[in-house]
């Protein structure tokens, strides 16, 4: 397909390379320092149109793509379809269709099926950019996270990564665990067995493990990533109560000592304190959760410059 | 005048009378006539068709398609899919019951029939439903849909779920010496699936239906077949495991047939890379090491059929997210093709063994009488093959009302080039 700027859609973490990866985080890092000013505008993406197109809810990933674009002074347009494309009567294709007739630059779409991104990339003109397609990816977030781990690590390359929770339904993991492994850390996965089944440890070649439990996971890790636990989950039987998962799954302050002493903790949110996550640790200095947010808009500047025609820093 | 065609100069293959040479076959009022050496004198009085370098084989006939007649005519009628099914090389095809109404009586097998003579292409041998509207509840009146010309019965779809009911199906079915046809699936272990469960489900994010739960179905199966005496035949097999019950029956001794889908010998769960719904089926496209058994088992006997499981869905419900999009292809013009390009010029098969699996086996399975042979007093129904007849599949130019394949654009060595229904030519590439 005839496309300019084919390679600028961000469909996923994947397929980038390590290069390209350090690439997004580097022009990232450039724009950082923009939304610490008094002004916080600048004109790089003036006269560009970007449609947020999001099928499921979402206050933070829209808000932040939103100030990423009006901070680059982009247009920006938020269409929320919460009612899905067969109800309405028209297609998934149809929808992009008609709105990439009106010449965006860029698409960031949202949706709870894997593959939606993949779907609208092969037919629209328009950049399209993934902001969470169901337990796919959620490239944005994991580069965000690798920013914070960044700043506070001062590289990746060698570090222990525990990532903790529903594994299988998270677009927050996966995203996450190319990237991490693509940067050389090493990522273990942990929880309920129903939620992390082995074939993950094939997902990508190298460096990441299945933990026979949450502890060995957290045990000597430099990170702590906890995953969200979706309570409508709770239908499907992959584990009995929220009470149970709080005993024993959750991060408590007594889990998170297992750790090296100067381990982070992220979480990806909303959280569910005294669920995935005791309230002691989500307010602890070690918990970087208020940061991710921040990073998010420096993250998501650098991406809508990228999918709309900007070089990266290390082009 | 009787009307007469002479298939000159071919090369004969029936697997029922060991027939694998050169011979020439007349054709006399929609049978067989004859069989008669090349260096005979041609008649005369016959009009005749040089098959020099072809196969000359029995009708191919497709145990399993969908043709959504009545119900889901956007999708296809039974005179679109007749139209595809020659095109294929199909002379006779055989519809699941998962129309709309359901397939559960004698009026739509009976109409179903009607609707085939009408457009007077292949030959539509309709399967009749286990249970009313396929709901898994009470058995379907089975004895009066064979009187209307059911030659199977099977809840396709929905699988029937309860071991009790199934073998009360088994056992009653055996009074009208029909086959019960299972799609082996155990619900509870594929429910939200949209792939096979595996690496790949994990890595596209996607809810995997899990291949234990076909074993399980088709464990369950050959233990109430076992028991019952029933036939029962295995619709589109597709894992390792349902594969190796199969094997283990067999040696058995029990009344065990499968048939296997082009798709499932051909790809993997590697296609669903990228999303596109053409690749969404059921059961699900599987990975390596179920091919490696799909295959080993097309080479060693233990499956006895290829059936398309041809599933035609309007462009509209297949553009939809993988998630919500339906499952199944159409498959009755790629069919040939692709056992030409997998199986027989990779040399997992012979010629003979591929017309065994598209025709002498599917007629057995069903009971198909006079078809499936080509010997004298048989109906002259007859697949032509021209095993190095280069070709490109456009579904562009596909003769079904429905366009969702995954093989568009793909390039075929071998084909089936002429079909004959009962001594008619209906199809001519």
């Amino acid at each position: 397909m005839n496309k300019p700027f084919r390679r600028r859609d961000l469909l996923g973490i994947r397929h980038l390379s390590a290069a390209e990866i350090v690439g997004i985080l580097d022009t990232a890092e450039n724009f950082r320092e923009i939304n610490q000013r008094e002004i916080k505008k600048v004109p790089t993406l003036r006269g560009k149109t970007i449609i947020n197109l999001f099928f499921e809810n979402s206050t933070r990933t829209r808000t932040s793509f939103e100030l990423a674009a009006k901070r680059l002074s982009a247009d920006s347009v938020n269409i929320s379809v919460l009612s899905s494309a067969i109800t309405k009567g028209e297609t998934l294709i149809d929808t992009a269709l008609n709105l990439d007739a009106m010449s965006p630059d860029c698409i960031v779409v949202r949706h709870s099926s894997a593959g939606v991104p993949h779907q609208l990339a092969k037919v629209s003109k328009a950049a399209i950019v993934n902001a969470g397609d169901g337990a796919n990816e959620h490239p944005t977030q994991a580069l965000l996270d690798a920013m914070t781990i960044r700043e506070h690590k001062k590289k990746i390359k060698g570090l222990n990564v525990a990532i903790v929770g529903d594994i299988l339904h998270s677009r927050v993991a996966r995203s996450n665990i190319h990237l991490l492994t693509k940067l050389g850390a090493k990522v273990c996965v942990a929880g309920p067995k129903p939620l992390v089944p082995n074939d993950f440890s094939h997902l990508v070649e190298k460096d990441l493990f299945v933990s026979a439990n949450i502890e060995e996971a957290i045990e000597g890790a430099d990170v702590v990533m906890i995953l969200r636990i979706q309570r409508e989950r709770q239908d499907s039987a992959f584990f009995p109560t929220l009470r149970e998962y709080a005993i024993h799954y959750g991060l408590t302050q007594e889990r998170l000592n297992l750790a090296k002493s100067d381990a982070i903790v992220l979480h990806p949110g909303p959280m569910n304190r005294g669920i995935e996550i005791a309230s002691e640790v989500a307010d602890s200095s070690r918990s970087l959760i208020l940061d991710q947010v921040k990073y998010g808009v420096a993250v998501r500047m650098a991406v809508l410059y990228l999918a709309t025609g900007g070089s990266a820093s290390n082009e | 005048m009787r009307m007469k065609l002479l298939i000159a100069n071919g090369h004969l293959i029936d697997p029922t009378e060991n027939q694998n040479s050169g011979k020439n076959l007349l054709i006399e009022d929609g049978k067989v006539a004859a069989w008669l050496n090349q260096n005979e004198k041609m008649l005369e009085d016959a009009e005749v068709f040089d098959a020099t370098g072809l196969i000359v084989a029995p009708g191919f006939i497709d145990l399993h398609v969908h043709l959504r007649e009545p119900g889901q005519e956007h999708k296809e009628t039974i005179a679109s899919g007749c139209a595809a099914a020659v095109a294929g090389g199909w002379t006779s095809v055989c519809p699941m019951p998962n129309t709309s109404p359901i397939n559960d009586n004698a009026a739509i097998t009976r109409y179903m029939i009607e609707q085939a003579e009408r457009g007077n292409l292949a030959n539509v041998f309709p399967v009749g439903a286990i249970t009313k509207e396929s709901s898994g509840n009470e058995l379907a009146e089975i004895g009066e849909m064979k009187a209307a010309g059911a030659v199977a019965v099977s809840d396709d779809g929905k699988p029937v779920p309860n071991a009790g009911m199934m073998r009360r199906a088994m056992e009653y079915a055996t009074d009208f010496d029909l086959p019960v046809v299972d799609h082996c699936e155990d619900k509870s272990l594929t429910s939200g699936g949209v792939m096979h469960e595996g690496k790949l489900s994990l890595l596209l994010g996607l809810k995997g239906m899990h291949a234990l739960a076909e074993d399980l179905d088709v464990v369950r199966d050959i233990i109430l077949a076992k028991e019952t005496g029933a036939h029962i035949h295995i619709a589109h097999i597709s894992t390792k495991g349902a594969i190796e019950a199969v094997r283990r029956a067999k040696n058995e001794g029990i009344n065990i047939t499968c048939e296997v889908t082009p798709h499932h010998f051909t790809l993997t769960d590697k296609a669903v890379e990228g999303y596109d719904t053409n690749t969404k089926m059921s059961p699900p496209l599987r990975s390596d090491e179920h091919l490696e058994a799909i295959l080993e088992s097309i080479k060693d006997g233990t499956i006895d059929a290829i059936a398309t499981d041809h599933a035609p869905h309007h462009a509209d419900e297949k553009n939809l997210e993988y998630d919500s999009a339906p499952f199944g292809i159409i498959g009755l013009e790629t069919a040939i093709g692709l056992a030409f390009n997998e199986l027989v010029h990779k040399g997992i098969v012979d010629l003979s063994r591929l017309v065994e699996m598209c025709s002498t086996n599917p007629a057995k399975i069903f009971k198909l009488k006079n078809r499936g042979t080509l010997r004298a007093g048989s109906i002259a129904d007859i697949t032509i093959l021209d095993p190095d007849f280069d070709w490109t599949y456009r579904v562009s130019e596909s003769k079904s009302k429905s366009k969702n394949s995954p093989f568009n654009n793909w390039n075929f060595t071998g084909a089936a080039v002429m079909t004959i229904v009962s001594g008619k030519v209906v199809y001519r590439k």
